[in-house]
């Protein structure tokens, strides 16, 4: 009897469902398919770097993920359930999402903004508890940006700013955290501390899915990466099995070269000058 | 406990923004000081003018007509006519200009909020050309401006305040889709439409257009405890939605796709404030016709003195609105009395300037 439960607590475990499965995925923006049959899933407990050229479609994944766009075909899962049937409030209380540029009143404080993100918590009329206040101090620590509390929005630096919006979604104390990429325009500093707080977080059990253009960064913190091109995944995996130079230079148009780097073992992307292999299908477009 | 303290040794203490003390020694004294300057204003109101009463009269003469405390205050030494200006014209009157000033104010910080726009304002959407037309229509037709308090005239201009803003968001709705642009624009070209229509009739109908002036201008020497009672409980209604959302009009301030992952429902918030802030407003000119500027001029003061949290900014809004107008209004009747200046016109020639110094200053482009 008792082996029979330990037995199903096994099996429940390995089918527990992915936090964020996409199955064949298709978003139509303006016309164009800008995902166009993805699929891929956002396993527990790693950290998922999204990577691809501009226009593949990662903000678009981003976005299907918490319904902001419409699906044409195919369907995205939330912890095995479908996104559909989740209530707003409901899906809220499990992802939370860093845009690549939010917009806030530049007058907002950084207090204020980051209490914000305790709204799916909170009933209709209720005000914050001091719990709540809490889950904001940890949250602003967890950050970096305790010192920043009081400061208005509109006076903080690119880097500032972004650490105020990521202590906004732990504030939701989301199993799920989407961001899209995180570490744009922000120096080596930053982005090694953001992506250290990524890493402490899926420590923590937070599955996290991040879009990331620096692909050498991406490789470094990343568990796993996901290549999309035009909407569609070319590849996915461990970061040295999807960097290999014929892949980027497919996908990118551009010759690199992809090297070990020699402390880590983990990839390191180096572009080689004017290399442009071709015209991509982005600027064909365009 | 102990614990805690130890912790707390151990950050560096922080030395606490400027900005923040201020703002927090503000938060606190924000609704007693304000409610405090109402009371001033609104005693000032109550004892000026072309009688000019003493202050202790005034406020003998209003608790003896109070039910309950009759007994305790003696008013009977008072003149009649004294009675007679303070209960009968000054108190109506002020309870309107202070009820007016509030609606518009609090219901531009809605419009505000919903469209996160500074601009926004209750006569963006057309409430006030609909309720003006509506008003001209009934002022010309036969059944003229009717009975001193509860005519035809307040209802006509509802209707057309409230089906104006009705068809703007239809019109939107089915054009773009419902977006904040699209619905502004669709306020703007329909009020223009109808302000035309408005013009024409005034155009046509000569010395009967008179009474259509007064409401374009706005006055409240007509105003009255019926029309009052009348609206209280749109207000009353309206205002307690509106005061309901002032937590999602906080989510509401950052962009749409951000309020969506925060587990909003957008739209139907958006829809209920506006519909909600629209009633107030329709009410609002109804009683006192198009009074402009106090709805868009009070949010942002509060705004500057009190931060923009909607939770404390809509109900200050209303204050603060309460005590502009029932100054302007003094100030109308005084100033060149016994003529009396529109409170529309006063409110626009206070505010106007008011609201240029407040754009020089920097603070107010990150509104």
């Amino acid at each position: 009897m008792t082996t029979l439960v330990a037995d199903d607590r096994r099996t429940d475990r390995s089918a527990m469902p992915a936090p964020v499965e996409f199955q064949r995925v298709r978003v139509r923006l303006g016309g164009s398919a800008v995902l166009d049959g993805a699929s891929l899933e956002l396993r527990a407990g790693e950290l998922l770097g999204i990577i691809g050229p501009n226009g593949a479609g990662k903000s678009t994944l981003v976005r299907a993920a918490t319904g902001i766009v419409p699906l044409e075909e195919g369907e995205v899962l939330i912890e095995g359930r479908a996104l559909r049937s989740y209530s707003s409030q409901a899906l809220a209380r499990r992802v939370a999402v860093v845009q690549q540029l939010p917009e806030a009143p530049p007058t907002m404080t950084v207090a204020e903004l980051v209490t914000l993100g305790r709204t799916p918590h909170l009933g209709f009329l209720t005000r914050e508890s001091s719990r709540d206040r809490a889950i904001v101090a940890e949250a602003m620590e967890r950050a970096g940006c305790v010192a920043l509390a009081e400061r208005a929005l509109g006076t903080l630096s690119g880097g500032q700013r972004r650490r105020a919006f990521v202590a906004r979604a732990l504030a939701q104390e989301p199993a799920i955290l989407l961001l899209d990429e995180p570490t744009a325009n922000l120096d080596p500093h930053a982005q090694a501390e953001l992506c250290l707080l990524l890493r402490s977080l899926v420590h923590d059990g937070v599955a996290v899915l991040a879009v990331v253009h620096d692909l050498t960064l991406a490789a470094a913190y990343c568990d796993r990466l996901v290549l999309l091109d035009s909407g569609r995944v070319v590849a996915s995996g461990r970061p040295a099995e999807v960097l290999t130079e014929p892949r980027l230079r497919d996908t990118y148009g551009v010759l690199v070269s992809v090297i070990t780097h020699p402390d880590t073992g983990l990839p390191v992307v180096t572009p080689a000058r004017g290399a442009i292999t071709a015209q991509r299908a982005e600027d064909v477009d365009g | 406990m102990a614990e805690l303290r130890a912790r707390d040794q151990l950050r560096p203490a922080l030395p606490a923004p400027a900005s923040s003390v201020r703002r927090q020694f503000m938060a606190l004294g924000a609704v007693p000081l304000s409610l405090g300057v109402l009371a001033i204003v609104c005693l000032l109101a109550l004892t000026q003018g072309a009688a000019p009463i003493p202050v202790l009269s005034a406020v003998r003469i209003i608790l003896a007509s109070v039910p309950g405390l009759d007994s305790l205050v003696d008013a009977s030494t008072e003149p009649e006519a004294w009675r007679r200006i303070v209960l009968d014209v000054r108190l109506p009157r002020v309870a309107a200009a202070a009820v007016i000033g509030a609606t518009l104010s609090f219901t531009g910080a809605g419009y505000q909020g919903v469209f996160r726009n500074p601009l926004a304002n209750e006569y963006l959407l057309g409430v006030a050309s609909g309720a003006a037309l509506g008003a001209a229509l009934v002022i010309i037709s036969p059944l003229g401006t009717g009975g001193y308090g509860f005519g035809p005239v307040p209802l006509a201009a509802f209707a057309g305040g409230g089906l104006t803003v009705t068809a703007v968001y239809v019109l939107s709705k089915s054009a773009g889709g419902g977006s904040a642009t699209t619905l502004i624009l669709a306020g703007v070209a329909l009020s223009s439409l109808l302000s035309a229509i408005t013009s024409f009739i005034m155009i046509g109908a000569g010395q009967r257009a008179q009474p259509i002036f007064a409401f374009l201008f706005g006055t409240l020497n007509i105003s009255s405890w019926e029309r009052l009672a009348w609206g209280a409980p749109y207000l009353v209604v309206g205002g307690a939605i509106v005061l309901a959302h002032g937590r999602v009009l906080n989510v509401l301030q950052l962009d749409e796709e951000q309020a969506r992952q925060l587990g909003i429902n957008v739209s139907r918030a958006k829809f209920t404030v506006l519909a909600a802030s629209s009633l107030m407003a329709a009410t609002a000119v109804a009683i006192a016709g198009v009074i402009g500027f106090v709805g868009l001029v009070v949010p942002h003061v509060v705004r500057l003195l009190w931060g923009s949290d909607y939770r404390r900014l809509l109900p200050l809004s209303a204050i603060v609105g309460a005590v502009f107008l029932v100054a302007t209004d003094l100030v109308g009747r005084t100033i060149f009395a016994p003529q009396e200046v529109p409170v529309g016109i006063v409110t626009a020639i206070a505010g106007g300037p008011f609201f240029l110094y407040l754009l020089r200053n920097r603070r107010m482009a990150h509104i």
